[in-house]
């Protein structure tokens, strides 16, 4: 392949992983692996009831078993049998680890369908003095890891695709070899494929020097479109696991690294070269990503996130430090880290300041914002809150808890009641709010007396009823959690004996919607 | 024996130079509570830059956790204010609530709440909160006896407060005294308050009482009536009386006081 088609046509790279789940097992797993012998090794699935094969090991595969067989017949063939339930989810993840980790041949790196990655790598291989060496690495390093993987590279990732899953004979030349593919590589159903055979198109290039319209009426639109995504005709683009960022920065070593502080010292470099990208640019960023990658393939993502744009190193490296000192198995350099990268997934405009001129007070809210970030990324982000009013007249859906490092001070809080009255809506709410014994003279009266966390409260002074009525056209809110619909609140503001004052409700109008309504305290006023 | 009375006075003299000179108290800023006989008891009012620890049982924790937001919120001024609590009390006392933030008169967008997992994490948050000069003023929640607010780690809190001149207060519901750091301890405990007409509940009522304080008198008690539609405290007497002829006759029925009417008012039906 010479370097100028290179540079136009989009190249791609397929690895395909046959024994994912089994290979997961061994190298995830070793306990489970290897608590159970030698013997040839499967994973089953459940499929309509029936125990089925899913992914077989090249011992089980060279015992005649096939995928898709009853878990009953393969015990019969093969008795001394390692069985091991399938994890779809254990498996996808595990995929996308490997995907994460293969982001370093190419930003560009997608899962594909079928315990497979694809990679863009259009341009990336005079890094690796030529895509072949690209693709060695890549499978090398994964093999060093203990995965078995196949690969293929193509002009199209359909190609790329099929070229890593079916043996094709040896071919002259990529275009060749697509053409020498069988007719499953089309990847239509199983009774199209046995159709196209019997009527004697055993390969893709049988299949495309017939005429598409013939093709389109027996066996569908998907068949032609199949088959021109195959001989690279129409480009659909990949949708990369990870956008790529706008701000990238990269370090390679020669040398893994085997400190951690070492490689700290090295994004704070980084740290400084994206600071002085987003100035160029006038942005800030919002978000950093700084991925230590492992010489052993695994990668650690460590990401931050602030309220405000920020662009200076130091503090940006003050976030970082302060993630990697809340994570909780340490950062560890293993054989080394034999690369690094800094992106900066999220920015925005961010118009430089002068701070001298404009009395610091710019300065001085930025310092609560960089105080929320910190306490964020230690303690998690949710656990700093703001709260934004909502326009609801329940009282639990009048505000919501955010986050307080993505929203900003929200404004139009409109207190509830007349000027001079007393506050109307209690300091604390409980959600969901708490049953209490109540005594009241009729029962559609105020209360008398109630009894609350096994305490006696005398009502001396209320107001009430403040009547809630539930929102009609969603008849699900204001219900107490466990019930199926909304009824009537009545509200009291009560205080007792010793000056203390709650906000209680009746739940239900007594007669129209209960016979026995009941009492729930649902705040305590200051 | 001399050589080490000797160095026993070497030892005191590099304790002292070592233990940091008090801070003047005189020249220092002191919040205003508006309250007059308080702020005459205080010399002018509670001292910013501070620890002042709250104390409430854990039936009074709507009044004690008022209280201490009211004068956070007055030492904050318009700088945001930071309300650290744990999960654990969140689950216990109820989540904050805007609405009624709002209405005693402490702007809910200027406050932002921090829930920590535990105590632990609780006071290492609020001296990082402390070492934060724009923040207007820290509310630490802790629920229970806290065996990890011992004389060190409020000594922390002291020292970090001094220094960047955050007023911290330490709001302790159902929590018992402990030697500790802080400037001025206090009792919080709910008040009856001056009913409104048709004896409906009024406005915030507290009893305050002063355990301890560092430089001056202590045991004293008031009674406090916050009026947020102003943002100050005041006794309630006078008010009360003013309210009483407000054109409404003292004690005049309102609507509250009656058994209210069945709410599908069937016999109203039944009757027609």
């Amino acid at each position: 392949m010479d370097r100028t088609d290179s540079r136009t046509a989009r190249r791609y790279l397929a690895l395909w992983f046959p024994f994912l789940p089994i290979d997961r097992l061994r190298i995830a797993r070793p306990d489970l692996w290897a608590a159970q012998g030698d013997a040839p090794a499967v994973v089953v699935e459940n499929v309509r009831g029936a125990m089925r094969l899913a992914t077989l090991d090249a011992d089980a595969l060279a015992a005649g078993l096939t995928p898709g067989m009853t878990l009953a017949d393969a015990r019969a063939r093969e008795p001394e049998l390692r069985v091991f339930e399938a994890d779809p989810h254990g498996d996808q993840d595990w995929l996308e680890r490997l995907c994460d980790g293969c982001a370093r041949y190419t930003p560009n790196a997608a899962l594909d369908s079928g315990h497979g990655l694809m990679l863009d790598i259009s341009g990336c291989g005079h890094l690796w003095d030529g895509e072949a060496e690209l693709a060695q690495a890549a499978t090398d390093r994964l093999e060093r890891h203990g995965m078995r993987v196949r690969h293929a590279i193509a002009a199209s990732p359909e190609a790329a695709h099929a070229l890593a899953r079916f043996p094709a004979a040896p071919a002259p030349d990529e275009d060749a070899a697509v053409r020498r593919l069988p007719v499953e590589a089309l990847e239509l159903e199983a009774e199209s494929a046995v159709a196209l055979r019997r009527a004697g198109l055993r390969t893709v290039g049988d299949l495309a020097a017939r005429p598409a319209a013939a093709l389109a009426a027996r066996f569908g639109e998907e068949a032609v479109d199949a088959l021109h995504a195959l001989l690279g005709l129409g480009h659909r683009p990949l949708a990369p696991r990870r956008p790529r960022p706008a701000i990238r920065v990269e370090r390679r070593f020669a040398e893994p690294m085997g400190s951690s502080a070492h490689a700290i010292k090295v994004v704070a470099e980084m740290a400084a070269e994206a600071g002085e990208q987003l100035a160029e640019r006038g942005q800030g960023g919002r978000r950093f990503e700084a991925v230590f990658f492992r010489s052993d393939g695994l990668a650690f993502p460590i990401r931050v996130e602030t309220s405000l744009p920020i662009r200076d190193a130091p503090a940006i490296m003050r976030l970082f430090q302060e993630r990697i000192d809340s994570l909780s198995d340490p950062l560890d350099p293993g054989f080394g880290f034999d690369m690094l990268r800094l992106t900066v997934p999220r920015a925005d405009p961010m118009a430089p300041t002068q701070l001298a001129l404009e009395g610091g007070e710019a300065r001085k809210s930025e310092g609560v914002e960089a105080l929320v970030d910190r306490l964020s990324i230690r303690a998690g982000r949710a656990r700093i809150q703001r709260l934004e009013p909502r326009d609801s007249h329940i009282p639990e859906q009048a505000q919501l808890a955010l986050p307080a490092v993505e929203h900003r001070a929200p404004e139009g809080w409109a207190p509830v009641g007349e000027p001079g009255d007393p506050p109307m809506r209690p300091l604390h709410l409980f959600d969901p709010p708490q049953p209490i014994d109540v005594v009241a003279e009729v029962p559609d009266g105020p209360p008398h007396r109630f009894r609350w966390r096994r305490t006696l409260h005398e009502v001396t002074r209320f107001e009430g009823p403040e009547r809630i009525a539930p929102q009609w056209w969603q008849a699900r809110d204001g219900a107490i959690e466990g019930e199926s619909t909304g009824r009537t609140r009545d509200y009291y503001r009560v205080e007792d004996a010793r000056g203390r004052r709650y906000w209680i409700f009746r739940h239900g109008l007594y007669g129209a919607e209960t016979v026995h309504p009941g009492w729930y305290i649902h705040g305590l006023f200051a | 024996m001399s050589e080490s009375i000797k160095s026993l006075a070497a030892l005191k003299r590099h304790i002292a130079a070592l233990d940091r000179t008090p801070a003047p108290t005189v020249g220092c800023a002191r919040l205003a509570t508006g309250h007059a006989g308080l702020d005459a008891a205080l010399d002018g009012g509670l001292l910013r830059g501070r620890v002042h620890e709250l104390f409430g049982a854990a039936e009074e924790e709507g009044a004690a956790a008022g209280l201490a937001l009211i004068l956070a919120r007055l030492a904050a001024d318009d700088a945001p204010l930071l309300w650290l609590r744990t999960t654990a009390s969140a689950k216990v006392g109820g989540s904050p609530y805007g609405p009624g933030l709002a209405a005693l008169g402490l702007d809910p967008a200027r406050l932002l709440i921090g829930l920590m997992a535990d105590d632990a994490m609780l006071l290492r948050a609020a001296v990082e909160g402390l070492r934060c000069p724009a923040l207007g003023a820290l509310l630490i929640e802790l629920r229970g006896r806290a065996p990890l607010l011992d004389l060190t780690a409020s000594r922390r809190l002291a020292l970090a407060a001094e220094q960047s001149g955050v007023t911290a207060f330490l709001l302790r519901v159902g929590g018992d005294p402990v030697p500790s750091a802080a400037e001025t301890r206090w009792q919080v405990a709910a008040a009856p308050s001056d009913p409104l007409p048709g004896n409906a509940p009024g406005h915030s009522a507290f009893a305050l009482s002063l355990l301890r304080r560092r430089a001056g008198p202590d045991g004293l008690a008031w009674r406090l009536i916050w009026d947020g539609e102003k943002g100050a405290f005041g006794d309630g007497r006078h008010e009360c009386h003013e309210h009483g002829q407000d054109g409404q006759q003292d004690g005049a029925p309102l609507s509250g006081a009656l058994v209210s009417l069945p709410a599908d008012r069937s016999a109203a039906d039944r009757a027609a």
